[in-house]
């Protein structure tokens, strides 16, 4: 049937002939297999006033709404306007008794691939690529004819390749079987993971020569898929090292240069993402909402920094060299800080959206995508990382950290104020994580318990990498980010959770000191 | 010897007194009962709890506005247990002990709910269970207005194998790591079975509570169901963990068209904070959607709006939201209260026995009625797909209310367990 209407479809094609009203009223009214003819008769039609009664079903904006003979009548409404979906006439005013026309993922996945193979048609070339992008991940069997049509006209060589491969796929579960195996041979230059389904089924054909030839171009296939996956797998723990990293390197000063046993760090994080928080409830509603992470980012190491400045002054410099003490003080901060923001904003998570540009993301190999917030904050570890390590080796400031934290007593004696050496390199490991807070908001749940899930991890990656050695750091987040996203994939989150905490303890009592151990005359050694 | 029975009888005589003074006072003010809310306020389940602490609240502002329960007025206690298992039997204790409340409304999961319920049993209380859960229990100190297995996960998984979900092959179970999605897994496991769905077709995945990155899970997904059948996904992740889950999904572009997900613990409010424009169509089986058109509904939604506005609840006060757990909550209290008065007593054993068949009609717009026998509530089923403006679109729904069937007939064994709570006091006469 539906093969029959899209052979009317391409004699008729051009000739605008007016919209189906049964077909519309079947789409409003019938069962679900009514409802999926009556799209097929739809985009037989090929008319523009079609498409648009497609579209707005797709977009659920098709209602229905009693008339005064009784018989429903359908509608399309955007907003405040609604027209007549059979005559396009203008209804005004909307009238108040309307019920939704609702599509489920059945109709709407067969409208959306429909949709897509009449603007394979279409001369725009932009049109024609998104409509190709998006028939390759499944199309009907009823597109088949449309899909050929194109083809035939297709001169575009970016375009061409790919509509082979989707008329390939949709000749795969008809035709004779000649052209089954050409499709079959034809599909084996693919690396999409719906070639791979197609194949899959096919490799179990009972016709011997299609089940041979199906077995092989799976195998290239599935070649080609895997070093997707790996390239996905690779790309995870990169982005949970990022995360690790930014986490952490707040930690490898205040802890790993200062000494400081700081557990009020995790809060610190969770206060850079509330900052950020309050920030995007600034700009919530403005045009600039986009760009709210501009400032969203220097506010929340600010507002860190300070935090973690006063902490330094009030609490933690009176208890320098006193590691037991400092513990216990920071933790008691630690809940304080919990307390107060929960009594601020309240127990609830806090929702921080993500600008636009961070959400999606970009298809790099055949099935793997990988998402822009991700990349986003990769790109914004590596800058962080770059700022500080440019501040410690540039800058006075930084010389002054690296004195005092190498040899305290020296220092003081060179004339360095190590007193508020200590309060700006708290305050720059504060701001830092902050910084990390500010990158969590945008993937992960902002909640005053936001701190609790990352404390551990930071003092892992750090006394992993080695105390005191910010290479050290960087490398045990990248390391652990990696090992995690791997033992993920083979065995699951739980076990690998574990299995990463084990491999810790370990390594920490054959190499207490790291990674990378602390060379040369340090004071504490 | 004598100063001992001096401070004994001083100790005596200040109890008395203080009984006195207590009832005393009682009269002065007014009779009043205390009732129990135990969800969590904080931590990985506030943001699911929160709002059923609400909801109580609300039913509790109305029930005493029109005069209370036989002349009683309500007063609700509200403890937070933090996510925090061991705090819940904790928790319960106090409030069964201390404040002695006559009743209590509360947990979500079902780890909360099995670390309270030896407490319920050991002093007799009475507990009112609002959320889905795994089954496999009849207390006779609970009641349960959540749905069973057969209320909400065996239907969403028919409805996927259905030519109209998309007829799926393939399965991904994906949950958090506890009771509930273990159970409920195991009896989809032998339900996809008795289906003739192969062992190599069902996966398998559990992720710890308050997990925050699913890069590799959505890759998997998307490994597995290109293996060449139609897959869909079958989520029974809890708390705040959906956020991330979603997000992900959604930057990942795994499309609804393509492998559908279905969710038991995500509703209109587990979403409000997720951009839901990629997660069009995705699914939730409930058994009340805020989108089911009943004038029931529109009157609850406008009634939570209000309140919501005028106790300036986070969230609500701007975007009011309603759903499932909620409706079950609501459902819970009245009841409770239509028992107490029929059985004209605030007593546990009482009011059990009075809430046998008690009906109500729910906010959904379909006459809820309680079990005669085993505790749980007759549900009408409801599959939802994600809209782009976060509500769920109803796709397929039962004909009428279902009985719940606590002991699952996918489960080895269960044929042979009663469908009523086992009176433990009985048998010890």
């Amino acid at each position: 049937m539906k093969k029959l209407l899209l052979a009317l479809l391409l004699t008729f094609a051009g000739t605008a002939a007016a919209i189906d009203k049964a077909a519309v009223e079947k789409l409003a009214t019938g069962d679900a297999d009514q409802r999926s003819a009556a799209i097929s008769a739809l985009v037989a039609e090929a008319d523009p006033r079609a498409v648009e009664v497609l579209g707005a079903l797709a977009e659920g904006e098709m209602q229905t709404v009693a008339g005064k003979d009784g018989a429903q009548r359908v509608l399309i409404v955007k907003g405040e306007e609604a027209v007549d979906a059979v005559t396009g006439e203008k209804i005004t005013p909307l009238p108040e008794e309307r019920e939704d026309l609702i599509a489920n993922n059945r109709l709407r996945g067969q409208v959306e691939g429909a949709l897509a193979a009449l603007k394979l048609l279409s001369p725009d070339r932009a049109a024609r690529l998104k409509a190709v992008k998006q028939l390759a991940a499944g199309a009907d069997e009823a597109l088949l004819p449309l899909v050929q049509k194109a083809l035939a006209r297709e001169t575009d060589a970016g375009i061409k390749p790919a509509l082979e491969l989707i008329a390939a796929s949709l000749e795969m579960k008809s035709g004779s079987k000649e052209a089954r195996i050409a499709a079959i041979q034809r599909l084996a230059t693919s690396s999409s993971p719906n070639s791979r389904t197609l194949l899959a089924a096919a490799a179990s054909d009972p016709d011997a020569d299609i089940k041979y030839e199906a077995q092989k171009a799976l195998r290239e296939v599935q070649g080609r898929l895997a070093w997707g996956e790996r390239a996905g797998l690779l790309f995870a723990g990169v982005s949970l090292g990022s995360i690790l990293l930014l986490a952490a390197l707040g930690l490898a000063i205040t802890y790993g240069l200062m000494g400081v046993i700081n557990m009020a760090h995790g809060e610190l994080i969770m206060i850079g993402a509330y900052t950020t928080y309050a920030v995007q409830v600034a700009f919530r509603g403005s045009a600039w909402f986009d760009w709210y992470l501009l400032l969203a980012v220097p506010s929340s190491f600010a507002v860190s920094a300070a935090v973690g400045m006063a902490l330094e002054r009030s609490v933690v410099r009176w208890l320098y060299g006193r590691p037991l003490e400092t513990l216990l003080a920071t933790w008691g901060i630690s809940l304080i800080l919990i307390q107060s923001v929960r009594t601020l904003y309240g127990a609830q998570n806090v929702q921080v959206e993500n600008p636009a540009f961070m959400s999606g993301g970009i298809e790099a190999f055949a099935g793997v995508v990988l998402p822009w917030s991700r990349i986003s904050i990769i790109a914004f570890a590596a800058l962080v990382l770059l700022g500080m390590w440019l501040l410690l080796t540039r800058t006075r400031l930084g010389l002054y950290v690296r004195g005092v934290t190498q040899n305290r007593e020296m220092a003081a004696c060179v004339g360095v104020p190590t007193g508020r050496v200590d309060a700006w390199a708290f305050g720059l490991g504060s701001g830092l994580a902050g910084l990390a807070g500010c990158a969590l908001s945008q993937i992960g749940n902002v909640g005053p318990d936001l701190g609790q899930g990352y404390i551990v991890d930071s003092f892992m990656v750090v006394v992993f990498g080695g105390v005191g050695q910010l290479a050290g750091t960087v490398y045990a987040a990248l390391v652990l980010g990696f090992a995690n996203k791997l033992l993920e994939s083979w065995s699951g989150a739980v076990i690998a959770k574990i299995v990463v905490l084990v491999f810790i303890i370990i390594f920490i009592q054959r190499r207490p000191q790291g990674m990378f151990a602390l060379r040369g005359r340090s004071v504490e050694a | 010897m004598k100063r001992r029975m001096f401070i004994k009888q001083l100790a005596l005589a200040a109890s008395v007194a203080a009984i006195g003074m207590g009832s005393g006072s009682l009269h002065a003010q007014g009779k009043t009962v205390k009732i129990g809310v135990l969800h969590s306020l904080s931590g990985t389940m506030a943001i699911s709890e929160t709002v059923l602490k609400d909801t109580v609240l609300m039913a509790v502002d109305e029930i005493n506005a029109k005069g209370g329960v036989m002349g009683h007025k309500i007063e609700p206690v509200v403890v937070d247990p933090a996510s925090n298992w061991p705090l819940f039997a904790e928790k319960a204790r106090q409030l069964l002990t201390q404040d002695k409340v006559a009743v209590t409304f509360g947990c979500w999961t079902s780890v909360s709910r099995k670390s309270v319920l030896p407490v319920y049993e050991e002093l007799n209380g009475l507990l009112f269970y609002p959320v889905q859960y795994e089954g496999e229990e009849i207390s006779k100190n609970v009641f349960y207005t959540g749905a069973a297995p057969n209320q909400q996960a065996i239907p969403a998984v028919e409805y996927l194998m259905s030519k109209d979900g998309g007829s799926a092959k393939r399965w991904v179970l994906l949950g958090t790591d506890y009771v509930y999605p273990r159970t409920t897994n195991k009896i989809l496991r032998a339900f996809l079975k008795s289906k003739g769905v192969a062992e190599a077709d069902i996966m398998e995945e559990y992720t710890p509570f308050g997990h925050g990155d699913y890069q590799t899970i959505i890759a998997k997904i998307k490994k597995f169901s290109s293996e060449g059948k139609k897959t869909a996904v079958v989520s029974t992740i809890n708390g705040d963990s959906n956020v991330p889950f979603y997000k992900e999904l959604g930057n990942q572009g795994l499309k609804a068209t393509d492998v559908p997900v279905v969710a038991f613990s995500v509703g209109e409010e587990e979403l409000r904070g997720v951009d839901t424009k990629p997660l069009v169509g995705h699914l939730a089986a409930w058994n009340f959607f805020m989108s089911i058109k009943s004038p029931a509904n529109t009157e609850w939604t406008k009634q939570w709006a209000a309140y919501a506005k005028a106790k300036n609840i986070a969230g609500h006060k701007d975007k009011p939201l309603t759903n499932d757990p909620m409706e079950a909550t609501y459902i819970g209290i009245y009841m409770w209260k239509q028992a107490v008065e029929k059985a004209k007593s605030f007593d546990v054993d009482k009011v059990r026995t009075a809430m046998a068949g008690q009906t109500f009609k729910a906010p959904s717009g379909i006459t809820s009625k309680m079990d005669e026998k085993n505790h749980h509530l007759h549900k009408a089923v409801f599959i939802g797909e994600v809209k782009a403006d976060g509500q769920f679109n109803v796709v397929w729904k039962t004909k009428g209310p279902v009985k719940a069937q606590p002991w699952s007939p996918f489960i080895l064994g269960n044929d042979k367990k009663k469908d009523e709570p086992a009176l433990m006091a009985e048998k010890k006469k």
